[in-house]
């Protein structure tokens, strides 16, 4: 079978895309006014902040005026949790997701049926955007559950009119046997998922590049540039960054087009800006920094100023498909996972890029942080593919010292590396663990 | 003659050996022989099997990463300077030997050696000049079942 390039014809709800500038601005200032005297109204915690800074939602008279309000942080939605951040009443709320959090509470969001509207008409553009169409058979190999990546791109892939197998995360002999009856054509799971069914496919004797898959939609961890090659060189499908986070709304903030030059933010519901992350003071376009994002539309929670932690930047220039929509650079690190080993700054990325230069190995990694006698150690375990193996002692052991060397190379921390069998390393919600600081626990 | 040897990638843990070796069993597949190649962290865990391809497919599925390589079987006379015969006939040829593990053959008298060369054919055309006979897949299960 081949695979279909054919360029669809656009799909009425990307119109949005290509609005023009000064359109977009009025359509996003009367929404943030909007958004902001309800949320001044409803939720105590931001009305209490604004009357800090004796601010009113009428002191927004221009669009530019955003960076007088005041920032939220994921504290904020541990400190109320589950609803303190609700603007709804709970006969308006027609559905909750929670975040995996990894240590006591969750984190929770709220959606009335009109945000849930909103959202799946954000996730049908993502998928629009990157060329996927009615007729398509979408694999939503994301969890289902309180994460939202399964349901989220559930209802955006429905109601592009796509046929969808809402086969949800593990049982990835399962995934591959509907893979190829079934001739799906696009799937969406993490990029780290996505190379381990690579992988499986491989062993079960299926060769994802002679089945009619063509398009995936990746996301929901950062991932790199030389990730997207090996991902593409592996299934002759083209990859695609969809970009969101559960605080905003879930998958489809923003989603790269066909030019794969960096995720366009849906701007018209999700109004992004960047920060210096240690003075807070806006940077422009271009400038890297902190990941600012306002929810424009969101009535149930709505975000203002949400700290993404996420770092990277604005594209000052206009993408080659015309939409007026801004490109946010990929993200590939998180001001949150960064480590500092003895005294180095040292990004999970970076470690991905690392192992990505030396043959035969894949990024399935996992990075342990120590402290032994004063000392921080770090330690990076790396599952063996069947193609890094050897039969030989030697061998195995040159490719632990290139590893290692290439890490070096990268970070200026020499690690020690540990191989360890394939698929032994944790993965959860398909999202791969990479760190494990046993020094904070 | 070459025989084909299957290798396993274990973690050096407790319990990494017996997960090959339990599935290999429920499938009935015999091991005729094994050696352990461990270092402080892993290991490899060499095979002689019957059915080669089906271990491999075997083990690969269920998440080994698992490689098949050409090993050379050598009878050598079970009396002093057996194994020194070989060795001197690889000496000055550039032939390095990987590793090499041996086992007890069932013909009296004679020993059975596997060995890893680092350029097998060489290797081989090397013995056959010096008359040494290497033994092929049959004939290494007859020498082990007698």
């Amino acid at each position: 079978m081949s695979k279909n390039r054919d360029i669809p014809p656009m799909h009425p709800a990307s119109a949005m895309d290509f609005l023009p500038p000064a359109q977009l601005r009025d359509v996003q200032f009367t929404r943030l006014k909007d958004m902001v005297q309800r949320a001044f109204d409803h939720v105590a915690l931001f009305r209490k902040r604004m009357d800090e800074q004796r601010l009113k939602p009428s002191d927004l008279r221009t669009l530019d005026d955003i960076v007088k309000l005041p920032f939220t942080v994921k504290t904020d939605l541990r400190d109320t949790y589950p609803f303190g951040l609700c603007a709804s009443p709970m006969k308006e709320i027609v559905r909750f997701h929670a975040s995996s959090g990894t240590t006591g509470k969750p984190i929770v969001v709220a959606y009335t049926q009109e945000d849930l509207n909103d959202w799946t008409r954000a996730v049908l553009r993502s998928l629009a955007a990157c060329g996927v169409h009615n007729g398509d058979i979408v694999q939503v190999a994301y969890g289902y559950g309180l994460f939202t990546g399964g349901l989220g791109l559930h209802y955006g892939a429905e109601a592009l009119g796509a046929s969808v197998i809402p086969i949800s995360g593990g049982n990835t002999d399962r995934q591959i046997m509907l893979m190829k009856d079934f001739g799906v054509t696009v799937i969406c799971c993490t990029p780290s998922y996505f190379l381990h069914l690579i992988d499986r496919a491989g062993e079960m004797g299926v060769n994802l590049k002679e089945l009619p898959l063509r398009i995936g939609v990746f996301g929901a961890e950062p991932w790199t540039e030389d990730m997207r090659e090996r991902i593409e060189a592996g299934s002759d499908i083209r990859a695609y960054d969809i970009y969101g986070l559960s605080e905003i709304v879930g998958p489809g903030v923003a989603n790269e087009c066909t030019y794969q030059a960096g995720p366009h933010i849906f701007e018209d519901m999700f109004f992004p800006e960047i920060i210096d992350p240690k003075t807070l003071e806006p940077l422009p376009d271009g400038m890297e920094g902190e990941l600012v994002l306002t929810t424009l539309c969101k009535r149930a929670m709505p975000m203002i100023r949400y700290r993404t932690r996420d770092i990277t930047s604005l594209e000052p220039t206009r993408c080659a498909c015309g939409r007026t929509l801004r490109r946010i650079k990929r993200i590939g690190r998180r001001s949150d996972d960064m480590l500092i080993i003895r005294g180095v700054n040292l990004f999970p990325s970076q470690i991905e890029a690392a192992l990505l230069k030396v043959e035969g190995t894949l990024p399935h990694y996992q990075i342990i942080v120590d402290r032994q006698k004063d000392l921080d150690t770090l330690e990076v375990q790396v599952e063996v593919t069947p193609e890094a193996f050897s039969d030989t002692v030697s061998a195995m052991e040159h490719m632990q010292k290139r590893i290692a060397h290439s890490i070096e190379g990268i970070t200026g921390l020499r690690p020690a590396v540990k191989l360890v069998a394939p698929r032994t390393l944790q993965r959860s919600e398909g999202k791969a663990k990479r760190v494990i600081d046993k020094r904070i626990m | 003659m070459k025989i084909k040897q299957l290798s396993v990638f274990l973690e050096n843990k407790p319990g990494a050996l017996s997960a090959p070796c339990r599935l290999l069993a429920k499938a009935d597949i015999n091991i005729q022989t094994c050696s352990l190649a461990d270092t402080r962290e892993f290991g490899i865990l060499r095979l002689i099997v019957e059915d080669t391809d089906r271990a491999k497919r075997l083990l690969q599925r269920n998440g080994f990463a698992v490689k098949v390589t050409e090993v050379i079987a050598l009878e050598v006379a079970d009396e002093p300077g057996g194994l020194a015969a070989i060795l001197d006939a690889l000496e000055g040829t550039g032939i390095n030997i990987e590793y090499a593990y041996s086992l007890s053959s069932r013909i009296k008298g004679h020993a059975l050696l596997l060995f890893r060369f680092s350029d097998p054919n060489t290797a081989l055309q090397v013995l056959k000049d010096r008359n040494i006979n290497t033994v092929g897949s049959e004939e290494f299960t007859k020498r082990l079942k007698g």
